[in-house]
């Protein structure tokens, strides 16, 4: 049978096969990763353990890889039903009206899980709750096995005081359930609170949950356990969760001094420095001074306009060809003014889904989170780091600390000779 | 902030502070030749010099492997190498095995492995001793940054040593302990990797495996596996347990150990095959032309046939189809009537301002960048365009989920097959660029013992050839060791003690060039230790 004719996508640039004028068959585009089944990640652990902390940045991990995810946290069903939090009694292991709300809200949720993975499109779904209980994972699994979801577990376990006490005045005497407490009436309330799962607390075991897929983060990330990975999706889990921490630091977010193609409103190409860029150089080396930073690390592109803004730095500094400006393809070193003139179609295409919008020969911002992830991932596990990159670039970094969806990524403002420092807080 | 000290500097003196800064005026750069890498003009000796590429790793790492006999340690140990020298980390095995080889001439029986033995003890210390005392040497004064040390250190007093030696020399460690019960499991290892062992030359099979299960038991009564709950706690390790099915991760202290774990959850042991081959003939091929995005000519349509043809001969389970995002590939994948994947990952090299040229053109019209990519193909990156250096950065994915699939055809181009060949078979950075991968042809790959063996089948369509060689005038190569940044794929180094079969390192020299050849199968790895 003769072969489908293949056409390009004038947006995406990539060629798909077409029978008699239609969309053929299935030719997938590999995005950064794929999924088949949707995934369902349980969260498990005492309270305080940073079950949501860990719910809410794998969420916006792979959310910024392009897998669609949400989380569905049962302590935020609780408080939309009970609408008033009395005290910890409503957690008490006796407590039946507790015991059953709670229930209720467990379903609930796992309802909406339904709803977003079967009907929604969504591809990964993060249940955030205690879940310490076998009997309660069970009821999980099965709930997966019925729907055809892959079922994967995230422990954390930690017992050192200091952490968790830390995590309650981190995140917990924010929580609307404390707010007409005092900071002390609310610590005691929540420590009890923690108490009333302990009895009941039964922790992955080596041996009965041998066929479970899952990873015991212990210690906040001192040592991992982890057991039946099953496919590529939950391997990128695994190593995302074994490469983030939670020591404080700052990154630092700019672009090169405005350039001497940026004068003439030329976008790409590989300039140097204008004269204001440099100044601009000169007056970042005297703003890092002054932010006293220890061990801070720095990053350029491959691009001589942040190699030259670096030096002014006078500290090492790494180059990364990834985080070259956004390849423009034919459309390099022209002004938006020629383009529109001599490829008005693309002009208007790239106005159209910026985000998805491929250049002629060139890239799309899609590409370019695809070929950032590495960069994100070593800016999980360093410390204080400067990047200094470009619009693009610096547009698609930013997207993944701000939780930005693609449709905004590309109208992110950042403006030359404008530094943005990122400081990790409770959940964001 | 405290600035490095600087010749011809201008030091401005903060009033208010009293601090010193040093306020320099932004240097003039220069981009490299080859590389087309921005530095700067004067040579400062007192900074650090600046990489082209994340920093993979500072101290040097001695990985410490663990397990008693038959747990996979060596295949552990060459197939993490393999993939370490490929990203640019330069990496060697040493093997205690082979360095007991060299000192026992032939091997009789387990006695010797017996804890009773005391001269055997002796003798095996001594060996242990020996090979430490060239870890040493690589990482300290040729320039390796990894070294595996590949033995059982089945007690905590070996470990313990080996923990001493480490801080004597400001080495990081990692153990890698590979833990298995599965009776089933112990005894293929033993028949894929033991029984064809130098140890075992003179014996029949039958003989040799049951003097191999007494040699385990001689470690099993000594055996005491790291422990990271508690007397262990502060070591960083891996312990992988029953072939991956489950692993235990303690205290990873950087970048490079965080991919090494990665890595290691990510391969399997299951049987499979993966097949690379080129799209069809294209029209540019046809003309000579380099880069673009043409479709096939005809006979690269009848390949595409006759490819599809093939596949459904090779009669397999679940063939995952992987092209690139150029239409010559995805045409050609479109014969084979199954789901297929589009990889940009595996798009052909950029050749910059060259694209769509011959290469007459290129030598007419860029003589100085034609002649400098004769000088050093693989470091060489075309101008706004890439490398082959730069290609094994942005394959690298591919090659971990390569690592996590089964049976997979990869259709893709020249210098992305060849990069992705240098990874299986082994190959340096100097022969990368020169590996043959004609068109129409598949190379078949199957792991075996601790390798990969390759068969290459040509599909009998006629096509044009586009391989060049290396010129005969060109400037060799840099020397491998010298790593001019971090990515500079290294052919994992010979183990400095080789093992005696001598006529298989004659195979293993034919073997590099035979990609392109008339069909054969030749093991390009030594099975056994």
């Amino acid at each position: 049978s003769p072969a489908r004719e293949l056409t390009q996508n004038p947006l995406q640039k990539t060629w798909e096969p077409y029978d008699n004028g239609l969309p053929a068959g299935h030719s997938a585009q590999r995005g950064v990763c794929m999924t088949n089944c949707p995934t369902l990640i349980v969260m498990v652990g005492l309270p305080a353990r940073g079950k949501t902390y860990i719910s809410k940045k794998l969420t916006r991990y792979l959310n910024w890889i392009g897998v669609p995810t949400k989380e569905f946290n049962v302590g935020q069903y609780r408080r939309d039903l009970v609408k008033k939090y009395k005290s910890f009694e409503f957690f008490l292991p006796d407590n039946e009206e507790g015991l059953k709300i709670r229930k209720q809200c467990a379903l609930a949720a796992l309802n909406d899980v339904r709803q977003y993975l079967s009907e929604e499109n969504g591809h990964v779904a993060v249940f955030d709750a205690t879940n310490t209980t076998r009997e309660r994972r069970e009821t999980i699994c099965k709930f997966g096995e019925e729907n055809g979801y892959k079922t994967f577990f995230v422990e954390s376990v930690c017992v050192d005081p200091e952490v968790i006490a830390a995590n309650i005045v981190q995140v917990k005497l924010g929580s609307p359930d404390y707010v007409d407490c005092s900071n002390d009436e609310a610590t005691e309330d929540f420590m009890k609170r923690i108490e009333c799962y302990k009895n009941s607390y039964e922790t992955l075991d080596e041996t009965l949950d041998k066929d479970l897929s899952y990873i015991k983060i212990m210690d906040v990330g001192r040592s991992y356990l982890v057991n039946r990975v099953m496919d590529h999706i939950q391997s990128r889990i695994v190593y995302y969760l074994m490469n983030i921490h939670v020591t404080p630091r700052s990154i630092y977010l700019c672009r090169h001094g405005e350039s001497e193609l940026n004068l003439k409103g030329r976008i790409g190409g590989d300039p140097g420095l204008s004269v204001r860029g440099k100044e601009f150089a000169k007056s970042l080396a005297q703003f890092i001074n002054e932010q006293n930073i220890k061990d801070l690390k720095v990053w350029t592109s491959q691009m001589k306009r942040t190699i030259q803004t670096a030096e002014a730095l006078g500290v090492p500094y790494e180059q990364w060809k990834v985080l070259n400006e956004i390849d423009a393809g034919v459309c390099e070193e022209m002004t938006y003014e020629e383009i529109q003139e001599n490829y008005p179609l693309e002009f208007a295409l790239r106005d159209q889904d910026k985000y998805r919008y491929r250049y002629p020969k060139g890239e799309s911002y899609e590409d370019l989170v695809q070929r950032l992830e590495p960069v994100i991932m070593e800016l999980e596990r360093q410390e204080n780091v400067l990047v200094i990159c470009h619009q693009a670039v610096m547009r698609c970094l930013l997207a993944y600390f701000l939780d930005k969806p693609a449709e905004q990524l590309p109208y992110l403002k950042c403006p030359l000779h404008t530094v943005l420092k990122l400081t990790p807080v409770a959940y964001g | 902030f405290s600035p490095p000290l600087l010749p011809r500097k201008r030091i401005k003196v903060d009033a208010e502070r009293k601090k010193t800064f040093v306020l320099k005026m932004p240097m003039e750069l220069t981009q490299s030749r080859i590389q087309k890498i921005w530095l700067p003009n004067d040579n400062r000796p007192a900074l650090p010099r600046r990489s082209c590429g994340p920093q993979l790793a500072n101290s040097p790492t001695v990985i410490v492997m663990v397990g008693l006999p038959a747990r996979g340690k060596t295949y552990i140990s060459k197939k993490l190498t393999r993939y370490l020298n490929w990203i640019g980390v330069p990496t060697k095995v040493f093997n205690v095995g082979e360095y007991r080889r060299e000192a026992v001439k032939h091997y009789s029986s387990y006695d010797f492995f017996r804890p009773d033995n005391e001269e055997a003890m002796k003798v095996r210390k001594q060996c242990a001793m020996a090979a430490l005392r060239d870890v040493k040497l690589y990482l300290t004064e040729e320039a390796g940054q990894i070294a595996v040390f590949d033995a059982t250190n089945t007690t905590r007093e070996r470990r313990g040593m080996i923990l001493n030696f480490a801080k004597e020399n400001g080495f990081k460690v990692f153990f890698i302990e590979s833990v298995c019960n599965d009776p089933t499991v112990v005894a293929t290892n033993v028949m894929e990797v033991k029984l064809s062992s130098p140890d075992y030359r003179d014996c029949n099979s039958t003989d040799a495996m049951e003097d191999f299960m007494k040699r385990i038991n001689c470690y099993q009564a000594s055996y005491q596996p790291l422990d990271p709950d508690d007397y262990d706690r502060e070591l960083s390790l891996i312990k992988v347990i029953d072939v991956g099915r489950r692993f235990l991760v303690n205290r990873v202290q950087d970048h490079i150990q965080s991919r090494i774990v990665y890595y290691l959850m990510n391969i399997h042991v299951q049987p499979r095959t993966i097949y690379l081959c080129r799209h069809g003939e294209s029209e540019f091929n046809l003309m000579g032309k380099i880069g673009g995005d043409s479709g096939l000519s005809n006979r690269g349509k009848k390949f595409a046939l006759a490819l599809n043809k093939f596949v459904e001969e090779q009669n397999l389970k679940d063939l995952k189809v992987w092209t690139s995002q150029l239409k010559r590939t995805i045409q050609t994948a479109e014969a084979l009537q199954l789901p297929y994947e589009q990889w940009k990952a595996l798009n052909e090299i950029d050749a910059g301002v060259c694209e769509e040229m011959t290469y007459e053109e290129i030598r007419e019209q860029h003589p100085e960048e034609f002649a400098l990519r004769d000088q050093d193909k693989y470091y060489y990156r075309y101008p706004s365009g890439e490398s082959y250096q730069d290609l094994v950065q942005r394959l690298e994915p591919v090659i971990m989920e390569l690592e996590r699939q089964e049976n997979v055809l990869v259709i893709c181009h020249q210098a992305v097959m060849r990069c992705l060949l240098a990874y299986f078979l082994d190959k340096s950075a100097d022969e990368m660029p020169y590996l043959k991968c004609p068109l129409h042809t598949v190379l078949k790959l199957t792991p075996v013992a601790y390798g990969c063996r390759v068969e290459s089948i040509s599909l009998n369509i006629e096509a044009v050839n586009t391989h060049r060689d290396r010129p005969e005038e060109a400037k060799k190569g840099p020397n491998p060791l010298m790593r001019r940044n971090s990515v500079t794929p290294l052919a994992s180094p010979e183990p400095t003690k080789k093992p005696r079969i001598n006529s298989f390192e004659e195979h293993v020299a034919v073997s590099s060039a035979l990609p392109g050849c008339v069909p054969q199968e030749v093991p390009t790895q030594m099975p056994g230790q």
